[in-house]
């Protein structure tokens, strides 16, 4: 696993904090993701910068709890770019992060199963 | 490990809510989530969760209003709000303070610092119910306190106001809770129609302070009702309080003796300020220094009942004052002092005016009201101008004794220590037909028996008292050569006979002198000299008959009254 898209210590740390409830946080965590994905793209859509940030701010937020930190530094330029208002550079910087979530989504599946065995 | 708390998250986002309610649940506290500022407002509201952990943006209402909600929902009990945040510009971390935040913890999430941060909260928390707690306490407590010292104050007022201090000679100022600040101003008429007038300062403040003016008021009144004179009155409240009061509590006080017949005044101080005498022509201001120990210092064999006496001319003034006036201080620390009273008796013009002056002085000098001051001001008046009230008398007066004789004797050691007037008095007073004659009869035999002890026994020539240097000599006299009395006599014949509609008491005074031609002195008196001559001009006015026997040993006076009268 690349430390880049996944932080084993931090994996380690939750782990050890959730005990049984592990996998229902990774659950959680990527459930949760999708619907921040979701608000990002209609923010977008909708010229929103404002919600923009506020969804870019809370994605990173989750992502830094959860160990991703090259997703936790794009959320982060995202929500610098909701905060400048300059809306131009958002549509490439969602790719990125969608790109970037679907690798640490495969990180996290493996993970989960890993658990399970 | 802490007491276990109930810590409400509001968090948006569901795996970080997971997460930090996981965390704290590990840590042994009772974790409520909410999602967003309404619903972490409405679950405060329902469960009051001790702690909070807030995150900032939130959708519905979002961290800073919910905080605000919460803060004052809690009132005076400390909520700890912990923002929840990875916000780095100044300026939210602001709006997080200003919302009533008490701590931040950024993402991630460390659980360590988290409970670092919580057990810290929570100390926090604790020591503002304790505050709360003790502050409630001591409210509780002051409250109790100024309770009693209503409860206290109420019944010292009925106690200090049974006396004369309404009497027209007499002006005063005193603040109404002056009992606490030690101060005591008495005031009650003497069966003879004088006036006694006591201002005390006890040491220290508080009740500790008030608590030995009872026993002080009880014996001023008790026994100058029963026509004590003042060294007695002195010795016996010097004894109680010495005896009562713990060591360091004692009082500074002046006892005035106003005789309105005689027109003069006694006076001792223990450590109280200067009074003074303020005549009436504004010529002189004569200083009553305080010549002995406070009362309730010394032990009795060792107090000092020694009083000056001073002649009073009608509207003469004596003037008694608490030291709260000459130690009033200002801001620079300076005392009021003697000096700057004194420009104020300089200044006055009106005497109705002077406490007001005093008063106004003490603001200009400190820039604030005081409120420990005590004034007193007697003034020597007609006598018979003061309308007193009627003697108070104990027990029923059913079965009152109407047939009987009695003769007394007081000797030499006795006629030093002992006056025998209250004795003698009491015992007429147990007659129900003479009571109302209380004051009359006092006067007289208290007259008399002066009349006797200082002119026969003593042999002092009266005529000394024409002017105030004679009337010092004459009471220096009085008291040497009392000092060194081994014999004589004094005898009082008591005879009371029932008659028809009432009865009639005779009483003959008797003394060891050369013996002297009453009639001759009465006349003589009349004519010249106002300072002694009162005397037996008044026993005459006051009894129903007043006679000089053959021999010309003693007097004999007479009062009758009818029934029903």
């Amino acid at each position: 696993m690349s430390a880049i898209h996944l932080d084993s210590a931090v994996l380690a740390a939750l782990q050890d904090v959730m005990g049984d409830e592990y996998p229902l946080l990774l659950d959680t965590y990527l459930a949760d993701s999708e619907e921040r994905l979701r608000l990002l793209r209609q923010a977008l859509h909708e010229a929103d910068a404002q919600s923009l940030r506020l969804a870019a701010h809370s994605f990173k937020g989750s992502c830094s709890n959860m160990g991703a930190p090259m997703l936790t530094a794009l959320c982060k330029q995202l929500e610098e770019v909701g905060r400048r208002e300059s809306l131009a550079e958002a549509p490439e910087l969602i790719e990125r992060i969608e790109r970037e979530f679907a690798i640490v989504r495969i990180l996290f599946k493996a993970e989960r199963q890993r658990y399970r065995r | 490990m802490p007491a276990r708390l109930s810590i409400l998250i509001a968090e948006d986002n569901a795996a970080d809510r997971m997460l930090l309610s996981t965390i704290v649940s590990r840590q042994g506290h009772r974790s409520l989530t909410a999602s967003n500022g309404l619903e972490a407002v409405a679950l405060f509201e329902q469960e009051r969760p001790q702690l909070v952990l807030m995150d900032a943006l939130m959708p519905l209402m979002d961290g800073f209003e919910a905080a605000r909600r919460i803060k004052r929902m809690a009132g005076e009990e400390l909520v700890p709000i912990i923002f929840l945040t990875s916000l780095t510009e100044g300026e939210a971390l602001v709006r997080c303070l200003e919302a009533g935040g008490d701590d931040f913890l950024a993402k991630p999430y460390n659980r360590v610092i988290l409970e670092a941060k919580i057990n810290a909260m929570d100390r926090l928390r604790r020591l503002q119910d304790t505050v709360l707690q003790q502050r409630d306490l001591i409210a509780q407590h002051n409250e109790y306190l100024l309770n009693e010292q209503r409860v206290a104050k109420a019944v010292f007022d009925k106690v200090a106001h049974s006396g004369c201090l309404a009497a027209p000679n007499i002006r005063y100022l005193q603040s109404p809770y002056a009992l606490f600040n030690g101060d005591l101003l008495l005031a009650a008429f003497k069966p003879s129609g004088g006036m006694h007038v006591l201002l005390g300062d006890f040491t220290g403040h508080g009740l500790p302070a008030a608590i030995g003016a009872m026993p002080l008021a009880e014996v001023f009144y008790g026994m100058t009702a029963k026509g004590y004179c003042l060294t007695e009155i002195l010795r016996e409240i010097n004894a109680k309080l010495k005896r009562i009061l713990p060591l360091g509590v004692f009082c500074c006080a002046a006892l005035l003796n106003f005789s309105f017949q005689r027109r003069v005044v006694e006076v001792w101080n223990g450590g109280l300020p200067d009074g003074y005498l303020l005549r009436a022509d504004g010529a002189e201001r004569v200083p009553l220094v305080s010549r002995h120990l406070p009362l309730g210092v010394l032990e009795p064999a060792a107090f000092n009942d020694r009083y000056e006496v001073f002649p009073l001319q009608l509207g003469d003034r004596v003037f008694l004052l608490s030291d709260g006036v000459l130690e009033a201080c200002n801001q620079q620390g300076e005392l009021f002092g003697e000096r700057r009273l004194q420009r104020v008796f300089s200044a006055n013009r009106q005497p109705a005016q002077l406490f007001a002056e005093i008063q106004q002085a003490l603001l200009n000098f400190r820039g604030e009201l005081q409120d420990d001051v005590s004034l007193v001001e007697v003034s020597m008046v007609e006598e018979g101008s003061l309308n007193r009230g009627p003697l108070v008398f104990t027990g029923s007066g059913q079965n009152s004794p109407l047939d009987w004789s009695a003769s007394f004797e007081f000797r030499g050691e006795t006629l030093r220590r002992f006056n025998p007037l209250p004795f003698l008095l009491q015992l007429l007073l147990e007659v129900e037909g003479l009571r109302p004659q209380g004051g009359a009869l006092y006067s007289v035999l208290a007259e008399l028996y002066s009349n006797a002890l200082e002119h026969g026994v003593l042999g002092l020539d009266s005529s000394l008292k024409r002017d105030a240097e004679g009337f010092a000599e004459y009471y220096l006299q009085r008291s040497t050569r009392l000092a060194e009395l081994r014999e004589g006599y004094v005898r009082f014949h008591l005879h009371l006979v029932p008659e028809a509609a009432g009865g009639r008491l005779i009483v003959r005074v008797e003394d060891s002198g050369s013996g002297f031609d009453g009639q001759a002195i009465v006349e003589q008196q009349l004519r010249v000299d106002r300072l002694c001559g009162r005397g037996l001009a008044l026993v005459r006015q006051l009894s129903e008959r007043c006679t000089w026997p053959e021999d010309g040993q003693g007097v004999s006076v007479e009062f009758s009254w009818s029934a029903g009268a």
